[in-house]
């Protein structure tokens, strides 16, 4: 079950696979899918993971498309574990991307480990505007309502540790959705610098519990 | 035989000293491939070993390794390099013998590489290290003899099982290599041998006489729950001025510790009196070691570190504080108060609580009738001799037929089948994966017949990870000041996390205040007087031995307890009472409500993994019946689950047939699989251990390896990890055999008894800690309740 909250105006789901969706734009966002991860670490000469992430991570997607049938996917930056990913997970996962894509407006947006272009069709920007709305990869201090993801950010409640969204009256801070990724803490500095106080965060999980953001 | 160097026998005359039978025998076989000794402490069991190597290396050796010994102990290497210098520089012979471990100096090493000793002492680990060095077969030229040492305790873990697979290759490097294993006494000889090697002469030596042992008469009772014996403090200094050398041994680091501090704000008469525990700095170890060895200490207070073989001064008694869980370790700890052969080791038991007086009287009672546990391990485990393939990749090119022949002439691995090195060979060269992704990136190659790192750079990384010892992550902890500050000692990772500035907590016997966390390390300054918040080291927990614990349940069913202390034959006498007591026959359980939530006690005694495996699988299926249990935490006797519901109709929940399938479908999800699939997986080299000095910090890098396990489960379920995780959660871990044992012992008999509140023997769980909460509905409910009163609390909701 999403988690539904009123930011500058607009009704957003917060949705418990950590997918974001904003039902009168039928736009559906998610952040730092991390395609690609097992295969970078493995060119690198390290552990030969389960290479099965993109997979699983795409799945999620699948299901989340499927739910919202959105007419915008907005892909928030860290698509790829980099751009060499981006080129192997094209070649294995293309028809499956390719059907993904089909018939809607496809957003990628740059981010720290994936700059520059990608080979894949779709458009490629380093944001976005949707007024009133703002798409970035990384959080900007100045900004007055945007959307945003980098981070992971994660929080504890009851004795679990989940990914969640945080959110306050200027930005939205999306959890990471990709399978193979770690998170931070929302007590680290850098998250609790940025969100005002009185922010929240919201656990995805078996469904999206709101809390007042942990610091 | 060739005969002792006579500047050696002039050497022992002078000293006064006698060979005992069995150095002479062990002389007189030193040409035997195999020769496993056993002898109790203080028989001069490791000069036994090394007199061999001494009359072949003679009063003027050439240069050149000729002996490689290896000990399961840091500490017990540089004992050795002692004991054996002074007879070696007595007799003015010119061998050289140096130590080895993670603790010599880089210079050292390098130096010991380019010119090895006469004598190389050294620990699995360290070894495993040299032999994955391409220069290992130069290295290594000219070995005759490896003496391992405290076979018996090295033989019970992985780290015996990668120890026989490195002399496997030792012996292909020199196929005139011969083996010696020292041991203490065993309660099967034969395995030990067929360990060592197929065709291993056994060599015993006299026992020795019975030890002196009793319980400890205290004038306080010990507490109902907990460890740590404090209450004994007043009791055990009376004890220690009473004797010359004292060692306190504690089941745990934490234990230890607060025991430590506690005795000295006790000990008026200010005794010299230190603590030795393996999570503190090697400074600190390294002084009190040396402060034993010159007879300055009157007691020690140290943990299973020194466990094994160390010979240090004139310890004339032992104190074992807590259970001890398992005959066999009692019987070698005890061994280690007088260290003169044919005198009777001294020693004294101190339960810590009501429940382990009754286990310290099995443990007596079976120590007086020469009975001893042991449970027999299965075949080499596969993670070990994954990371040793990677490890002999590391030193060079080889081929896949001459290793197999080589790993299954090590006892351990002697009926691994090709099919199953095979798929070794495959997890470690591509993944194992049954989507072949890794084509282009595998980790080894084969060319020309010979499989090698397909990136030779990989070979420094493989090498850090080497080993089978798993430390749960730690952080050092360090005086903050300027300079860098004092080093005290490493705390567990998750421990440092509660931390908050200001908190206290012990390490090293003092009270210290965290300042804060700076480049992974736990600054902290002095705060006498403080009470302390307890340090949680990570303290091994040995399950209670079946040995034991049978012998427990049949104390129960004397009438009276003229043995037991009076306390705690009342505390019996009130259970038979108020419920009853378990006995062999049935499988006794207790329901009863208590502070709002329902109870259920299942007393199993089946040992601590078994009662947890238990409180899993019950957990399951009261979860599937609608029971919303919330938690539950195990013991050695017994599993305390507690929930919403009661339980009212037990047998269903025993059922061996469900019991059997819970196993397979739980065996995916829960939190014990996942711990053992990490530490596979970390043998195995799928992923880094996190404490090597290169932990990882950016927050995208690290991820938990519980979503590896759900991601290889959801898409390759019959992976080689998996099946070896779950192979190793059963038989170690998980321990469901003696899960099958009991109710294969109690068959229909399953006794439900409910009381309106906690019956005595209950009690004691209560304060319990390790307890494991259940993810199910009610966690749900709890985790939604909570959420909303956070958010009604700030006003949100």
């Amino acid at each position: 079950m999403h988690h539904r909250l009123e930011f500058h105006g607009q009704t957003l789901h917060l949705m418990p696979s950590g997918a974001l969706y904003w039902p009168s734009r039928r736009l559906l966002a998610v952040s730092d899918l991390h395609l690609g991860k097992s295969e970078r670490l493995a060119r690198r000469g390290g552990a030969l993971l389960p290479p099965y992430e993109t997979q699983a991570t795409l799945e999620k997607l699948d299901r989340d498309l499927e739910a919202t049938d959105p007419a915008t996917v907005i892909c928030l930056g860290d698509s790829f574990d980099d751009l060499t990913a981006a080129e192997g997970v094209w070649e294995t996962n293309a028809l499956w991307l390719t059907r993904l894509m089909a018939g809607r407006d496809w957003i990628w947006i740059t981010g720290n480990h994936d700059p520059g272009p990608l080979e894949l069709g779709g458009a490629h920007r380093g944001e976005v505007e949707l007024t009133p709305l703002t798409f970035r990869h990384i959080a900007e201090p100045s900004e007055a309502a945007e959307i945003s993801g980098h981070y992971h950010p994660k929080a504890r409640l009851a004795g679990q540790t989940r990914p969640c969204f945080l959110v306050d009256d200027a930005r939205m801070i999306l959890p990471a959705y990709g399978v193979y990724t770690g998170g931070l803490l929302t007590d680290h500095a850098a998250l609790s610098g940025l969100m005002k106080s009185g922010a929240l965060a919201v656990l995805t999980g078996p469904r999206a519990l709101a809390i007042p953001m942990p610091r | 035989m060739t005969p002792l160097p006579p500047a050696l026998t002039a050497w022992f005359a002078t000293k006064g000293w006698d060979l005992h039978p069995h150095q002479r025998d062990m002389l007189a076989r030193a040409q035997a491939s195999a020769t496993l000794l056993i002898a109790p402490t203080g028989g001069g069991k490791t000069l036994a070993g090394f007199l061999p190597t001494l009359a072949e290396l003679g009063p003027n050796p050439p240069p050149g390794l000729h002996t490689l010994y290896i000990s399961p102990l840091k500490a017990l290497t540089a004992d050795i390099r002692r004991n054996l210098t002074t007879p070696i520089e007595g007799a003015g012979l010119r061998i050289r013998v140096e130590d080895r471990t993670g603790d010599t100096t880089y210079t050292q090493r390098r130096k010991q590489r380019a010119d090895p000793p006469h004598i190389l002492l050294t620990t699995p680990e360290s070894l495993a290290l040299l032999l994955s060095y391409e220069d290992a077969p130069r290295i290594f030229r000219g070995l005759q003899r490896v003496i391992i040492d405290e076979i018996h305790a090295l033989a019970e873990s992985k780290r015996g099982d990668q120890l026989v697979l490195q002399i496997a290759r030792l012996q292909t490097l020199n196929p005139g290599l011969r083996r010696v294993g020292l041991s203490a006494t065993v309660e099967n000889p034969a395995t030990l041998a067929r360990f060592l090697a197929p065709d291993t002469g056994i060599l015993q030596a006299d026992p020795g006489p019975d030890p002196d042992i009793a319980m400890l008469d205290t004038d306080d009772a010990p507490p109902w729950s907990g460890g740590g014996g404090r209450y004994a403090i007043p009791a055990i200094l009376n004890e220690v001025t009473r004797h010359r050398t004292t060692l306190i041994f504690h089941n745990t680091r934490a234990q230890a510790e607060l025991f430590f501090h506690d005795l000295w704000l006790a000990n008026t008469d200010s005794l010299p009196i230190g603590i030795h525990h393996g999570s503190l700095s090697r400074e600190q170890r390294d002084r009190v070691e040396q402060a034993m060895t010159h007879g300055a200490l009157r007691a020690v207070v140290c943990t299973g570190s020194l466990d094994l073989g160390l010979d240090w001064g004139d310890v004339d008694l032992v104190i074992q504080v807590g259970a001890p869980k398992n005959v066999k370790r009692l019987v070698q700890r005890i061994g280690r108060a007088n260290h003169r052969y044919n005198a009777p080791s001294k020693a004294l038991l101190v339960p810590a609580n009501r429940f382990e007086v009754v286990e310290c009287q099995a443990a007596l009672d079976a120590v007086r009738a020469h009975r001893l546990d042991g449970e027999p391990r299965g075949p080499g485990p596969r993670d070990v001799l994954c990371q040793h393939i990677l490890a002999t990749a590391c030193a060079g090119p080889f081929a896949a037929d001459q290793l197999y022949g080589e790993v299954t002439s090590a006892g351990p691995y002697a009926s691994l089948t090709r099919a199953e090195f095979d798929a070794c060979l495959d997890f470690v060269a591509t993944g194992g994966y049954a989507l072949r992704a890794y084509d282009r990136w595998q980790r080894l190659k084969e060319t020309a017949g010979r499989w090698h790192l397909r990136d030779p750079r990989a070979a420094a990384l493989i090498r850090q990870n080497l080993g089978t010892i798993l430390d749960t992550d730690t952080l050092k902890v360090r005086l903050k000041n300027q300079f860098g500050g004092t080093p005290l000692g490493e705390v567990e990772e998750d421990f440092a996390a509660t931390l908050t500035p200001g908190d206290t907590f012990l390490i090293g016997g003092q009270i210290v205040r965290y300042e804060g966390l700076r480049e992974l390390t736990v600054e902290v300054s002095r705060a006498p007087g403080r009470d302390p918040k307890v340090a949680v080291f990570n303290g091994s927990k040995f399950a209670t031995s079946t040995l034991l614990a049978d012998r427990i349940l049949e104390i129960f069913q004397q009438d009276s307890w003229p043995d037991l202390p009076a306390h705690t034959a009342e505390w019996l006498g009130l259970q038979r009472e108020v419920s009853r007591l378990p006995d062999p026959q049935s499988l006794l359980l207790e329901s009863f409500p208590h502070d709002g939530r329902e109870h259920l006690v299942v007393y199993g005694f089946a040992g601590r993994n078994a009662q947890q495996t238990l409180g899993l699988l019950l957990t399951k299926q009261m979860e599937d019946q609608g029971l919303a249990p919330l938690g539950f935490v195990a013991t050695d006797y017994a599993t305390l689950i507690w929930g919403l519901d009661p339980v009212t109709d037990p047998t269903p929940l025993f059922d061996p047939e469900t019991l059997r399938q819970g196993l397979d479908t739980w065996l995916a999800g829960n939190a014990v699989m996942k711990r053992s699939f990490r530490a596979t997986a970390i043998i195995a080299g799928l992923i880094e251990r996190s404490n090597q000095g290169r932990r990882k910090t950016g927050r995208q890098a690290t991820f938990s390896s519980d979503i590896l396990y759900d991601t290889i489960r959801k898409y390759d379920p019959d992976h080689l990890l998996l099946q070896i995780t779950r192979e190793e959660a059963l038989r170690g871990l998980i321990d469901f055999s003696r899960i099958e044992a009991l109710l294969a012992r109690v068959g229909q008999n399953i006794t439900l008894i409910r009381r309106p509140r906690v019956t005595p023997l209950a009690a004691p769980l209560f304060f319990e800690p390790g307890r494991i909460p259940v993810q199910g509905q009610g966690r749900d409910r709890l985790a939604s309740d909570a959420a909303q009163k956070l958010m009604a609390a700030a006003g949100l909701a």
